[in-house]
């Protein structure tokens, strides 16, 4: 089995997109807050949040539109945080995001353990279950990978669209990208820069904790320690490689979820013949080269990890 | 004439520096007014209150009869005030047409008018002759036709009023023509236009009215028609200014020559191609040109920071073979370069730490290793005092000082080790009259003294006051050097835009187009 082969499987594919989704939200999430302006590596911390929260709610009685709904608002909070920091106090946003991605990190173990003392096991809930969509999951290849997956994956591509309409067809969009440009040009026609940097970084917290969420609540069905690993920061990565573009930030998304779905493949059928740490390493070495490629020509918002305070002379 | 605009006992105090002292103004329809006034004299902070960035402490404004909400910039917007800041607030990422609809529509409407948006912007830039497409990254367009945008900004806010703001400090002088031919068309609409500007030969061709502000005061008020350079100057100064000239001197042994040198071009910029030139003491040597055409390249050279492709530099009789900024320095090179906020200084650190930075590795700063606090405190101090540099003291930082302050600061580092060759980037460009003045003064004591200096300005008026020779720069290319005497600004003007100056008419014809697409 060669690796044409394998890309022609639909488990391939099936396995692609469901590996993208939590990057999908977790990119899109930086990347709404970097348009912004504000750097958020809160974001590890965030998703590992929305993967605590959005289950525990579940597993509390909740239904499972509820858990999205709750991990978001979670996000939002640690948004606002993040903001309270960043954006009012204009402290460093280095500094500020890994401060949040500790203690969200944490917390959300922390709670875990106090209200499930005596769990050994991780318990389960019952997750969201694929959904086939009428008529276009009965194509070849494409029906049963793309067509059948569960809600959140079609959530994610959904929000792509939405979140490229909102950041380049709306005014408050328009004022998003600006704010992360030259908030000085958005103060000069009255809006306030603070409040729009600070509703991004919440918008976008949510959506990363959403990312989280699909992690315990689709992909998997229990909340285990350091179960993010890392997805967080690829996302941060991704942003960068999209050029903080909404449509290039799915295909990142999606290539590195498919090298990655590929690797898995690759490994089982090479055998012994190359170290497995190989292959795991390769979806990473590949996003680093790729972002080498792609970054060079990124033109990055200009305000981007600059503080703006109001009455200051330029 | 009925007032489109008037301030009445405009008030404004900073702690206890009294910006704007008790002043009143009034704007009518179709007027240029001119307000002139040096750094400081609190031009920029009237209009920050007019547009409502600040609150008058005393004072009130209004328009058009009705009374403006103080610290409202939105109620400014709304009345028909534009304003183009000095500093543009536009976003280079972003489009012209994004650029321009900021901040038009309501925040929270879930879609924009784009088509309707775009077919106002281009018919506003077609009827006011400001060409721009609207899809254009702002970062791709010149500096000239980023003020456009900013001018179809408020024209697109309906502004009756517009506001410039030291609009030509960024601007060549093409680039400046066609802003004037643009302020005229829209004067002739019934717009109204303050221009500020220490500039006076721009207030004489531009402005109806002129008012100089000096100390937060109104000093002076007269029509343009009646005023002259002298007048003018000196109310602004409050005192006589004359810009010193050059006493006629014997040149002596060359300090600089180039010979036959060639660049390959680097990212963005142009290529040397075989210059040669020759500054000797006792000399100043200027290079005209418009920005971009090789002046970067051929400072870099000089400054050790490139080393050409072929040909030779020779610094004082030594031929340069490994070329590196302290050596250049060691050799006897003071540099005064062209932007001083990005090359000049550290903003952020202290007067003395920028004053010593080119003495570091030598006593009696440096003491076996270590900063000697005691004798870099007191060579500071004493620049200080020589070059008139007012500041808090050696301590303050270097970024709260006034442009013509900062400027004094690089001539006393420079020019204090009695360089033999002074190399003046654009020394005056953005200086009040009497900081140019003193620039100009301490260049020619430099030269009495024994120095060459190689003058590279885009400023005809000052190349040909200072120089003894004059050469021209062209896309990399350098001409034989003239006689500052005999030269004139015409013939400058047509070189700069690659002419010949002995073709005829047809040259004239040529250096608008070309310069305009320069």
């Amino acid at each position: 089995m060669d690796i044409l082969e394998i890309l022609l499987t639909t488990g391939f594919w099936a396995a692609t997109l469901r590996i993208a989704t939590p990057l999908i939200f977790g990119t899109l999430g930086e990347l709404i807050c970097e348009r912004a302006g504000v750097l958020n590596l809160g974001i590890e911390g965030i998703m590992t949040m929305g993967a605590m929260a959005g289950w525990m709610w579940v597993y509390q009685g909740g239904d499972l539109w509820g858990g999205l709904a709750f991990a978001a608002f979670i996000g939002m909070l640690f948004g606002l945080l993040h903001s309270s920091f960043t954006v009012y106090l204009g402290l460093s946003q280095h500094v500020t995001g890994i401060g949040i991605t500790l203690l969200a990190s944490s917390l959300s173990y922390f709670v875990f353990r106090m209200l499930l003392p005596d769990a050994t096991t991780p318990p389960k809930i019952e997750p969201f279950q694929p959904y086939a969509i009428p008529i276009l999951s009965d194509l070849p290849l494409l029906g049963p990978s793309v067509f059948t997956q569960t809600p959140m994956t079609y959530l994610a591509l959904i929000c792509v669209a939405v979140i490229w309409y909102g950041l380049y067809r709306t005014p408050v969009g328009l004022a998003v990208r600006m704010a992360g440009e030259n908030p000085l040009a958005v103060e000069a026609q009255g809006i306030d820069v603070l409040a729009i940097r600070t509703g991004a970084v919440m918008v976008g917290s949510a959506l990363m904790s959403v990312g989280g969420a699909f992690l315990t609540m689709s992909a998997f069905d229990a909340f285990y320690f350091g179960m993010v690993n890392g997805r967080g920061w690829i996302c941060v990565a991704l942003v960068i490689f999209a050029s903080w573009r909404p449509g290039k930030a799915l295909l990142g998304a999606l290539l590195f979820a498919g090298i990655d779905a590929l690797q898995v493949r690759v490994q089982q059928v090479s055998g012994a013949a190359i170290p497995y740490q190989f292959f795991l390493m390769a979806p990473y070495v590949l996003s680093i080269l790729a972002m080498v490629i792609m970054a060079r020509r990124a033109a990055y918002p200009k305000a981007l990890l600059v503080p703006f305070r109001r009455g200051d002379r330029a | 004439m009925s007032a489109v605009l008037r301030l009445e006992k405009i008030t404004k105090r900073f702690g206890s520096l009294v910006a704007n002292d008790g002043v009143s103004l009034s704007l009518a329809r179709g007027e240029v007014l001119a307000l002139l006034g040096e750094n400081g004299a609190g031009k920029t902070t009237l209009m920050n209150i007019l547009f409502g960035h600040y609150v008058a402490d005393e004072g009130h404004v209004e328009v058009e009869g009705k009374a403006l909400p103080p610290g409202a910039p939105h109620a400014a917007i709304a009345a028909g005030i534009g304003m183009v800041h000095q500093h543009f607030t536009l976003a280079d990422n972003l489009t012209v047409l994004d650029n321009v609809v900021l901040g038009t529509e309501s925040l929270w409407r879930p879609w924009q008018g784009r088509a309707a948006a775009r077919s106002r912007l281009t018919s506003m830039s077609s009827e006011f002759g400001l060409t721009l497409d609207p899809d254009a990254l702002v970062g791709d367009l010149s500096v000239g036709e980023r003020q456009r945008v900013e001018i179809l900004k408020a024209l697109y806010r309906d502004a009756r009023i517009l506001i410039m703001d030291e609009p030509t400090a960024v601007l060549t002088p093409q680039e400046a023509e066609s802003l004037f031919d643009t302020l005229r068309k829209l004067v002739e609409r019934g717009l109204s236009i303050i221009f500020i500007s220490h500039k006076l030969n721009e207030i004489l061709a531009i402005s109806d009215r002129v008012m100089v502000l000096r100390r937060g005061k109104i000093v002076h008020e007269m029509p343009t028609e009646s005023a002259d350079r002298h007048i003018l100057a000196e109310a602004m100064v409050g005192r006589a200014v004359t810009r010193p000239k050059a006493d006629p001197m014997e040149p002596g042994r060359p300090v600089l020559s180039m010979k036959d040198i060639s660049l390959r071009p680097s990212a963005g910029g142009v290529a040397l191609v075989n210059v040669n030139l020759e500054v000797r003491a006792h000399e100043v040597v200027g290079i005209a040109g418009v920005s971009g055409n090789g002046q970067v390249q051929l400072a870099e050279l000089i400054s050790g920071l490139s080393r050409p492709d072929s040909g030779t530099l020779t610094l004082f009789g030594e031929t340069l073979e490994q070329p590196s900024p302290a050596k250049v320095v060691g050799l006897g090179v003071g540099r005064i370069p062209e932007d001083r906020h990005a090359e000049g200084v550290i903003g952020e650190m202290s007067i003395w730490e920028n004053m010593i930075s080119e003495d570091l590795r030598a006593r009696p700063i440096s003491n076996r290793g270590l900063i000697d606090h005691g004798a870099a405190r007191a060579r500071t101090e004493d620049q200080i005092a020589r070059f008139d540099v007012r500041c808090p003291g050696p301590n303050a930082e270097t970024r709260l000082l006034s442009g013509g302050n900062m400027q004094k600061l690089i001539l006393a580092r420079a020019l204090s080790r009695e360089p033999g060759l002074v190399l003046a980037n654009q020394p005056a460009r953005g200086l009040d009259e009497g900081a140019i003045a003193y620039v100009h003064g301490q260049l020619l004591a430099a030269r009495e003294r024994g120095a060459g200096v190689l003058l590279i300005t885009e400023d005809l008026e000052e190349l040909l006051a200072l120089s003894d020779r004059v050469a021209v720069i062209y896309h990399g290319r350098l001409s034989a050097s003239l006689d500052a005497k005999t030269v004139t600004p015409r013939e400058l003007g047509l070189m700069m835009a690659g002419h010949d100056p002995n073709e005829d008419t047809s040259g004239t014809q040529g250096s608008e187009n070309g310069g305009a697409a320069a």
